[in-house]
């Protein structure tokens, strides 16, 4: 049984009108590092919010570790995209605030013991006193990143943790993350607009189509073996071939999906099977 | 920064000098201009010193209370004589209880109303017809009701200090951003340190700003309430020397009242600077 298991997930804002997206159906392995890629405003942040509990769904359900996700919980740490620290407390202060949370009963030197690991693991060491308005985005993102880690939650939800970054600092935290997971074998839902990141990062890629009615239009594996290097990933054929075909679907074929009827999302695995970009867009019916 | 500081200070000396002149020439006994010094001596002899009980006040008679009064601040000679230190005293102390009850009451009661909009909707015509109603209306009803003019005092500075307080409680608690409330909820964050954590800071400067009308209100107000009510504080000495037709006295009140109310709100000005964060 997966960690994590979404079936018929819709989301309709507004009464009457479209779903944003609908029959989103997908699961995520214990261990597994899932990325979701698809065209700004389809979705993405809607269905994190639904996993980490922040959002109902308005149809369909989330199992995650057997149970149905009813609310947040100290078991899925999120990462938001716009960094939501706390502006009245230092940089210090943000992470210990949510150690505190899981661990209530830790002494303060205990919290802010922990909580300084997490921040030099970002490569804030130096900053812990600061205010966030004295940061940039890149840093504030840091923080973020260090507030969910620090509660070591069973699955992390990340949404586009790494958007405010320069290229350079983005590849440096993205090893460090590499590192991280393939220590403690978390369980990962990232949200992302980088395709080399997910390639880097992702053991599968979801791919969304357009909106309203979105859904996850294709499941890409990333067929290359698990422990990738930033440096190594474009020596191996497969990356291109995975590249091409995730670049394919954001340019040409995202727009293809809209109106089909409810069925499994095809798995692909670029280069190994059929070629994908000739062949159109067939979903399996499920009785 | 430095120099421009410098010279506005400058600026105000000289503008306060000015002042001070022109109101020292304006009310220069006509007659000492006019009349001879055999007049003037003649004038003397009939126990008519000056022209000054008759006219406007001129600066020097201020001068003079301002010696007085803060020379000897605490003397006590009974209830038509203290010392102003004593009255500014009773109206601070009234100022300070009805504040801090009605903060009391304003910022828990600011709480719920602005965490539920239910009940914010169900007490909002409550608070839209009480809150233009003149703090002062309510003496009567405060008077006849608690029969005492201390506590009714108090009362009234409950009542006028409570709806800007209440009001911006409610709206910095409804307006604290959904981001930092997600933080808490993804944390489990317990509703009660939630409320101290989260809510209570992230409103802090809303709820300061509300504090501090309050407070500049409940000054306005004292001074008036105490004129009614008669007895102790500010106000009922200005009404006592206006009695007297001690005007001087009457404007070196004025001058305190309006000293202390700068320094309550440069206290408060310090408090908002202190709870104020940048995003
Ligand atoms: N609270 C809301 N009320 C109404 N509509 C909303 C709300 N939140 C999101 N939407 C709509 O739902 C759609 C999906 O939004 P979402 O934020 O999930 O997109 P996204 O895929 O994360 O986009 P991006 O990549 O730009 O972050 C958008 O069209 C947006 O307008
Ligand atoms: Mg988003």
């Amino acid at each position: 049984m997966p960690y994590l298991q979404v079936s018929n997930l819709s989301k309709t804002y507004t009464p009457g009108a479209e779903p944003v997206f609908n029959d989103v159906r997908f699961s995520i392995e214990r261990g597994e590092f899932v990325v979701i890629i698809g065209h700004s405003g389809c979705g993405k942040s809607t269905i994190l919010n639904v996993l980490s509990g922040l959002e109902s769904p308005s149809t369909g359900d989330v199992i995650v570790d057997g149970r149905e996700v009813k609310g947040p919980g100290l078991d899925r740490g999120v990462v938001f995209q716009s960094h939501a620290l706390m502006p009245w407390f230092s940089v210090l202060e943000n992470v210990c605030f949510a150690v505190r949370s899981r661990w209530p009963d830790k002494s303060r030197a205990e919290i802010e013991a922990q909580a300084t690991q997490y921040l030099e693991m970002v490569g804030l060491g130096h900053a812990l006193k600061k205010k966030p308005a004295e940061l940039s985005g890149g840093m504030k993102q840091r923080v973020g990143i260090a507030r969910a880690f620090a509660i070591q939650p069973k699955m992390l939800l990340l949404d586009e943790p790494f958007g405010a970054l320069d290229a350079l600092t983005r590849g440096t935290i993205q090893d460090e993350l590499l590192k991280i997971v393939q220590a403690t074998q978390q369980t990962i839902f990232m949200i992302t607009h980088d395709v080399d990141e997910a390639i880097l990062l992702a053991d599968r890629i979801l791919l969304m189509s357009n909106g309203p009615r979105a859904r996850i239009a294709e499941i890409v594996e990333v067929t290359m073996p698990r422990y990738r290097t930033r440096a190594g990933l474009h020596h191996d054929p497969q990356y291109y071939r995975i590249r091409n075909h995730l670049v394919d679907f954001l340019v040409s074929r995202s727009n293809d999906y809209a109106g089909l009827p409810p069925g499994e999302p095809r798995v692909l695995r670029p280069g190994l099977d059929e070629d994908p970009v000739t062949s159109p867009p067939v979903v399996r019916l499920v009785s | 920064m430095k120099p421009d500081t410098w010279k506005s200070a400058l600026l105000s000396v000289l503008i306060a000098a000015l002042f001070i002149g022109v109101w020292h020439l304006a009310t220069l006994p006509k007659a000492a201009t006019a009349q001879s010094a055999a007049n003037d001596e003649y004038a003397v002899l009939l126990g008519k010193t000056s022209a000054k009980q008759t006219g406007f006040p001129p600066p020097l008679e201020i001068g003079k209370a301002i010696v007085k009064y803060l020379g000897d601040p605490f003397y006590d000679h009974g209830p038509n004589d203290k010392g102003i230190a004593i009255q500014l005293g009773h109206s601070l102390g009234r100022v300070g209880i009805g504040f801090l009850l009605a903060a009391l009451v304003a910022i828990p009661l600011g709480f719920t109303i602005g965490m539920s909009p239910l009940i914010y909707r169900a007490l909002d015509p409550f608070i839209q017809v009480l809150k233009p109603i003149s703090p002062l209306a309510w003496m009567p009803l405060a008077l006849y009701t608690i029969k005492d003019s201390n506590i009714s005092g108090i009362f009234v500075i409950f009542i006028c200090s409570l709806w800007p307080m209440l009001i911006n409680t409610a709206f910095g608690v409804a307006g604290v951003r959904r981001d930092w409330l997600n933080v808490a909820r993804t944390l489990e964050v317990r509703p009660l340190r939630r409320a101290f954590t989260v809510i209570l800071p992230a409103a802090a400067p809303t709820i300061v700003t509300g504090a501090r009308i309050s407070m500049g209100i409940a000054w306005l107000v004292i001074v008036a309430a105490e004129m009614l009510v008669g007895g102790t504080g500010i106000g009922y000495f200005v009404w006592n020397e206006w009695n007297n037709l001690a005007l001087p006295n009457v404007i070196f009140a004025i001058l305190m009242i309006g000293l202390v109310g700068m320094a309550l709100d440069h206290l408060f000005a310090m408090l908002q600077k202190w709870v104020t964060y940048a995003e």
